[in-house]
């Protein structure tokens, strides 16, 4: 389970960061690092202001 | 770097600078790391700050003043303005920042105290010590370091880390957040006013503000609630804005970002550890402004640290002092902010006009939105009867 970031769409605002109920995901410089913690709830392709996120089941 | 310092400061936004500086000033030793490799930048900002506000903790200065701005037009659906100024008296309430420019001038000032700054270094862990927090682990240029520290500052912004890690769940909910886009426009008359757009005819479920940054450019954004986003992203509800309202504009910027609209969070601070600005939540929900509240918060974390030093206690009770001044100021303003944005959300298109028409005749612009409202009140107090509790 784990979402799959855009990495051309994804402006590095680390709103997703900041939702993620199990702390999965971290803002490094200019990418979005995702863990194995990530339960794929989906939350943070919810919020993200440019849609870069994308849930993986 | 040295391995041991009385606080570590985490992120360089104006909450961390603040905090670093107060505490650098009163002699204690300080380290401010950021995670980017430049300060400021890229933005996440609309950079609205209100003079007085500002005025309290750093002299303006042109380098990094954008724009100065009479006060806020609220506009309504059917375009009705309604305009207010905090400064009745000079006529300027505010200015737009240049916040990559401002965040460095800032942290100029927390290193001339005495703070050792660390860019491109990243916390990535806390170290622990009969369960106070003493310290963190940190990345730099690929190298990871123990750094040991009484105290443990968190003001790592929206996506803050630190809080997590000390055992407080900060972690934001789709209702508690403000998903944004913004253009740097210009090609445009950007006016005097900040300017904010209410109703479904602009954007469905949030606002749209323009914040002159110059005669011709301003900051154009857009925010919604997480919780109402749908599969409608803001950046694209941004680019219809400028289509319908802004057909001349020309992007010369884009930034994005979460903007936290919670109000308090139930817990701020631990052994050893303490959180400030949007890492603590202190943005307001209503403006989405988080500015001035990092930096009042920064002053009140940096005043606990240096007494907790003189007493040499760091634990929660100590440092609990933070938490209750804040709470008692920022925190009222937060609440306050909350219940009106809940409010507002609320309204209809038609409500929202009709609230705007019921001041036709009184002169708001030398008031402030806490002067405003209580007449508001009085006029709809059906559609804003949730509201009462404000006025009494």
């Amino acid at each position: 389970m784990s979402v799959n970031v855009n990495r051309y769409k994804c402006g590095y605002c680390g709103a997703c960061v900041g939702v993620c109920p199990v702390g999965a995901l971290e803002l490094v410089e200019t990418w979005i690092e995702v863990d194995n913690t990530c339960t794929s709830c989906g939350v943070c392709a919810k919020i993200c202001p440019v849609g870069a996120l994308v849930v993986v089941k | 770097m040295k391995n041991s310092y009385d606080v570590i400061v985490v992120g360089a936004g104006p909450g961390g600078s603040i905090t670093a500086k107060t505490c650098a000033e009163a002699g204690l030793d300080v380290l401010l790391i950021e995670k980017r490799q430049e300060i400021g930048d890229p933005v996440r900002c609309a950079e609205g700050v209100g003079k007085e506000g500002l005025k309290r903790h750093i002299e303006p200065d042109n380098r990094w003043i954008a724009a100065e701005v009479k006060g806020s037009k609220i506009l309504a659906p059917d375009g009705t303005e309604i305009k207010m100024s905090e400064e009745a008296s000079s006529g300027k309430a505010g200015y737009t920042l240049e916040r990559k420019v401002f965040d460095r001038a800032l942290a100029q000032q927390a290193a001339m105290a005495g703070t050792e700054v660390m860019v491109k270094t990243r916390a990535i862990g806390l170290l622990r010590n009969n369960g106070m927090v003493r310290g963190i682990n940190a990345m730099y240029m690929g190298e990871t370091h123990e750094i040991r520290a009484n105290i443990v500052i968190g003001a790592d912004g929206v996506e803050s880390k630190v809080g997590r890690w000390g055992g407080i769940d900060t972690s934001l909910k789709p209702g508690d957040i403000d998903t944004c886009a913004q253009f740097l426009v210009t090609n445009i008359d950007a006016g005097d006013y900040s300017k904010f757009y209410l109703g479904e005819i602009y954007t469905p479920g949030g606002y749209v503000w323009v914040f002159p940054k110059g005669k011709n450019t301003a900051n154009v954004g857009l925010g919604i609630l997480g919780s109402k986003a749908g599969n409608t992203r803001p950046i694209s509800l941004l680019h219809k804005f400028i289509e319908t309202y802004l057909p001349h504009a020309k992007i010369l910027e884009m930034v994005v970002g979460g903007v936290p609209v919670s109000g308090p969070i139930k817990k701020t601070v631990t052994d050893g550890l303490m959180l400030v600005g949007d890492a603590a939540r202190q943005s307001d929900p209503l403006t989405g402004g988080g500015i001035i509240n990092a930096m009042d918060a920064g002053k009140m974390a940096g005043e606990v640290c240096i007494k907790a030093k003189e007493k040499g206690d760091y634990s929660a009770k100590t440092l609990k002092e933070y938490e209750d001044k804040w709470r008692a100021t920022i925190g009222k303003e937060l609440s306050k902010s909350l219940l009106v944005k809940n409010m507002l959300l609320k309204l209809s298109d038609e409500q929202l006009n009709q609230l705007a028409h019921s001041l036709e005749g009184v002169d708001t612009s030398k008031m402030a939105l806490q002067k405003v409202l209580p007449i508001l009140f009085k006029k709809n107090p059906r559609i804003l009867w949730e509201l009462r509790t404000l006025f009494v």
